[in-house]
């Protein structure tokens, strides 16, 4: 037995009572409300596991979930390459790299409602910029009545929106690569693809990866740019996870259902990442284990 | 394998106007095929710039770089078939020991066959066979580095494989140890190779010639034994040897070398002619040839002690000599051994400064 020193204990006490009261006590109230019918304030019954069992067998929730899943990984098919490619594109020196920078960071500084209201406008075929070029090229687009359209429309907005941020983290990924690599592989003859398969990407890798997490998990919780330009319609084409959750808890008033679905879809966002962080690691590190020439 | 001929100038700036703008001032110099070469010369020297226009990393902004007489001043390293190795080891995470070693060759489509031969002999010279199979992304410094030099010497047919102070991160045991295989390499492989160093003892042990450069101006080119005995500018006495060599103002009048209050015959390899044209002039004597002498011995000078220190193998003694002039006093540096310094600080000792190997410079040039 290895001796254990207690006091460890006490110098990890303060961090333990702040996270206590900014992420366990307040998860702990959902934990609560999940568990029980609230009736009024003063008359609630404990119903144990039975608002999780409704809302797992709640097509609605299905549907939400599975338009979310592709959503979530269409946003990170599109935005991970593009980003890289504008990062590629972008100059490294000199004042141009500096009005780049400022040019493609723009969208990052408009608060999420305005982006929405911004593509409701442009997108709209009487007189937004979007609506009315598509409708004159022939394009019968109408995000409002059409299911496809709302939901390519808050794609491309998201793809818009937060594709400089990829654009971002992997400039600074690429500008920490030392000029010793280019030139050792203008030695080495490697050619243009060679140099960003075997140099930039895996130097790329580790904001690459903090890129896809957030990505992934921005797009998975993403509830105010559809609120505010399709409200979730039309039907319920761009309903994602938490505006369905809005709805229960906000609309309905089910609170009970909507604390168990919050568990739930911690849980799921949770185990994703775990996932997507555990692939890309190995990825990285295992990739070419016991290559033989 | 080819003779490298430079004749050029480099300069970042766009216009430069002083010596003090251009990083390797107007230069002529000849690479041999087949010869080992090290560029030595303190930080910020011009010495990596050198190297960079040789391989084609750099092209210079006035004159030409011709590999065997052909014109190569605007072709790319690719194009001028040059390796080389860099100061810090560059490797690919992603890839194996070996498949780092194969990849100059494959970018080149050499056949598969012929590059599992060729990673084969680099791996074996180099002592990395056992690593082959390993990711080259875990590897100590050390290793990483024996990967650079592997894949700056695995083509066989390269015009000059040049290498950018490459053991800088390297342990000072396993130094020597690739060192010698670097010198082994060159003697098997018979390539022309090009070391750029500012570590004096690196760079004679490893080259045959040394190319001794300083704030962009190549001073002096020799083999190590020219270097020492036959310093061309007070820089290159200077920096090589250690302690460096010793100058000490002196004029000459009436057909004898006169230094403070002394004065003594001129040798034989300088003219009395000469050396009184030039009026003050600078003698420069290595530590190593500075001699203890008996007190009021005719061809010695009294000198003050200033300080005596055991080297192991030897004493330095430094001592302050009455040179005159302006500062009055020189200080003068002696390697003596161990039986003949019974010295110590304050005492003083009378020393034998000219001698056979005694060299005279003016305006930092050696005139005789």
């Amino acid at each position: 037995m290895k001796p254990v020193n207690q006091k460890a204990w006490f110098l990890i006490l303060p961090v333990l009572l702040c996270v206590a009261f900014s992420a366990i006590l307040p998860l702990m109230t959902v934990v609560n409300y999940s568990v029980q019918d609230i009736i009024s304030p003063e008359r609630r019954v404990f119903v144990g596991t039975e608002w999780f069992t409704s809302v797992m067998r709640d097509s609605d929730l299905h549907e939400a979930l599975w338009r979310q899943l592709v959503y979530s990984f269409s946003v990170l098919a599109i935005e991970i390459p593009l980003g890289i490619m504008l990062a590629l594109a972008m100059p490294a020196k000199t004042w141009r790299s500096s009005a780049v920078l400022v040019i493609v960071a723009l969208s990052l500084l408009i608060p999420w409602n305005v982006v929405g209201t911004i593509w409701q406008i442009f997108g709209r075929s009487d007189i937004g910029l979007l609506g009315v070029t598509l409708a004159k090229v022939g394009i019968d687009y109408n995000y409002t009545g059409d299911s496809l359209d709302a939901w390519l429309t808050v794609l491309v907005m998201d793809v818009w929106h937060w594709t400089p941020l990829v654009a971002l983290l992997c400039y600074a990924g690429l500008r920490s690569i030392p000029d010793a690599y280019y030139q050792a592989a203008q030695i080495d003859g490697a050619s243009k693809f060679a140099v960003f398969r075997y140099i930039q990407l895996p130097k790329m890798r580790g904001v690459l990866m903090i890129a896809v997490l957030l990505r992934f998990m921005d797009s998975f919780m993403i509830y105010t740019e559809p609120f505010v330009l399709t409200g979730g319609g039309p039907g319920n084409a761009t309903t994602f996870l938490s505006q369905y959750l809005t709805q229960k808890a906000v609309g309905q008033f089910d609170l009970g259902p909507a604390a168990a679905f919050s568990l739930i879809y911690f849980l799921i966002i949770l185990l994703l990442c775990f996932v997507l962080y555990n692939w890309m690691q190995r990825v990285g590190t295992t990739d070419k284990e016991g290559a033989h020439e | 394998m080819a003779q490298i001929d430079l004749d050029l100038a480099h300069s970042y700036r766009p216009n430069p106007q002083s010596d003090s703008d251009y990083a390797l001032l107007p230069l002529k110099m000849s690479f041999r095929d087949g010869g080992a070469y090290a560029l030595l010369g303190p930080s910020g020297c011009g010495k990596t710039t050198m190297l960079n226009v040789i391989s084609g990393l750099v092209q210079p902004s006035q004159g030409s770089v011709r590999f065997d007489g052909k014109d190569v001043t605007t072709l790319t390293p690719q194009q001028r078939n040059i390796a080389q190795v860099f100061q810090f080891p560059v490797i690919y995470d992603t890839m194996t020991v070996a498949e780092n070693l194969a990849f100059p060759l494959r970018n080149r489509g050499v056949s598969s066959a012929h590059i599992a031969k060729r990673v084969g002999q680099i791996a074996e010279m180099l002592e990395i066979s056992q690593q082959l199979n390993q990711r080259a992304a875990g590897l100590s410094a050390d290793a990483k580095q024996k990967i650079s030099l592997g894949r700056g010497l695995v083509r066989e047919d390269v015009s000059a494989v040049l290498f950018d102070e490459p053991l800088t991160v390297i342990d000072p045991h396993l130094k020597w140890q690739l060192r010698r295989k670097l010198k082994q390499i060159h003697h098997e492989l018979k390539l022309t190779l090009i070391y750029v160093t500012h570590d004096q003892v690196e760079a004679l042990t490893f080259a045959e010639e040394i190319v001794v450069m300083t704030r962009g101006r190549a001073v002096q080119t020799g083999s190590a034994a020219e270097l020492f005995e036959r310093p061309q500018h007070t820089f290159v006495g200077n920096f090589i040897g250690s302690p460096g060599m010793n100058f000490l103002p002196a004029q000459c009048t009436d057909n004898r070398i006169r230094i403070g209050t002394h004065t003594f015959d001129i040798p034989a390899q300088a003219q009395s002619a000469q050396l009184q044209s030039f009026g003050d002039f600078v003698i420069g004597v290595r530590p190593e040839y500075v001699e203890l002498a008996s007190v009021n011995q005719a061809d010695a000078m009294p000198a003050q002690i200033v300080r005596v220190q055991d080297v192991g193998t030897h004493w330095v003694i430094t001592a302050s000599l009455e040179t005159g002039g302006v500062n009055g006093s020189t200080i003068v540096r002696a390697r003596l051994s161990a039986e003949t310094a019974m010295l110590s600080a304050g005492d003083t000792a009378w020393l034998r400064i000219i001698n056979s190997h005694t060299r005279f410079y003016k305006n930092e040039e050696m005139v005789a």
